[in-house]
């Protein structure tokens, strides 16, 4: 690798057979990517499932019975405005401030953690009620693919607080500059599965 | 400043910097997010659509979103450096689509040909 850093211009010149390995950042953010891919897979397998199950409610209440779409509306927007201001988190991060990056990152943990805590009280009204994932097949698959997206917020918000830790202590180094740049991903990459999940559980529900 | 690890193969040490996105794009990301996710929304509570065909409109606007997420938030472009990101976004975009309908067909083709319940218990008699 030459000293002086080259331009993007002067790297297109080189045959792709003599540039040599990927920059780290590149190869990082794909096998992030890869991961991100895979684990939609995982959830594509748990949309399957609540396909075929939705219907199969054994006598059970159905999803019109359950579900309040202004409350889907206000989870959906509560989770779409972090992933605004993750993005804004990781510009923060491309300009090398401290400050502002706190102030986003915070913003975006509160907000995830409201979104979590109102699935768990949807959770917990539900339980009470009998609709438990005992209850039917539907439930069973209802409670599977929401509460995995669930489990996954709250993975990313412990990640967020790791990412707190090491911006404060570590700074700006290129390791800590790679995780938040995969953090940033994964955030955004639940927000895609989101979409699913309230198109096909919540206003799918026939 | 480059820390004294990992100094050879990182961005700071000569590799060409990802082309960041600025705060406009996630802006217009943002927008036409809400505008879809609304329209989603209004779409499967109205009675002003043809019936059958809220469910395809429903998964119009969804694959707009994801698409609109995937360029504005998480700056998945037709640039060469990402060319093997969209390429394993194809293949997973095949894979999702092969597990779900896949499922779909089978489970309503095995749902179809089963008998119902009181033909099956003459049988066990």
């Amino acid at each position: 690798m030459s000293a002086s850093a080259p331009t993007l211009a002067e790297i297109r010149e080189i045959p792709l057979s003599e540039r040599g390995p990927a920059p780290r950042n590149v190869v990082v953010s794909f096998g992030f990517w890869l991961f991100l891919l895979s684990d939609i897979v995982i959830f594509a397998a748990m949309f399957a499932a609540f396909a075929v199950l939705s219907h199969e409610t054994a006598g059970g209440p159905s999803g019109d019975d359950l579900f309040d779409r202004n409350r889907v509306l206000l989870e959906t927007a509560i989770l779409l405005a972090s992933s605004f201001t993750c993005g804004l988190m990781s510009l923060a991060v491309e300009q090398r401030r401290l400050s502002l990056v706190i102030v986003w990152g915070l913003v975006t943990f509160l907000l995830g953690a409201t979104f979590v805590g109102m699935e768990l009280s949807e959770f917990h009204g539900m339980i009470m009620n009998g609709a438990g994932p005992d209850r039917s097949a539907f439930l069973s698959a209802f409670f599977t693919l929401v509460g995995t997206h669930g489990l996954h917020v709250t993975a990313g918000l412990f990640w967020l607080l790791v990412m707190f830790a090491q911006v404060l202590t570590l700074g700006f180094r290129p390791m800590v500059l790679r995780r938040l740049r995969c953090f940033s991903l994964f955030w955004h990459a639940l927000d895609i599965v989101w979409i699913g999940v309230f198109t096909i559980v919540y206003l799918g529900a026939h | 400043m480059a820390e004294p690890i990992e100094t050879t193969e990182d961005q700071e040490a000569g590799a060409p910097r990802e082309p960041a996105g600025n705060w406009q794009g996630y802006l217009v990301g943002l927008v036409f997010a809400v505008i879809l996710t609304l329209a989603s929304f209004w779409a499967a509570g109205t009675g002003l659509i043809w019936g059958p065909g809220v469910p395809i409109l429903l998964a119009v606007l969804a694959i707009a979103q994801m698409g609109v997420h995937l360029v504005f938030f998480l700056h998945i472009s037709s640039a060469p450096d990402s060319l093997n990101n969209i390429l394993a976004l194809a293949f997973g975009v095949f894979v999702v689509a092969l597990v779900v309908f896949g499922s779909m067909i089978i489970m309503a083709n095995l749902n179809a040909n089963m008998m119902s319940m009181p033909e099956l218990m003459n049988m066990q008699r």
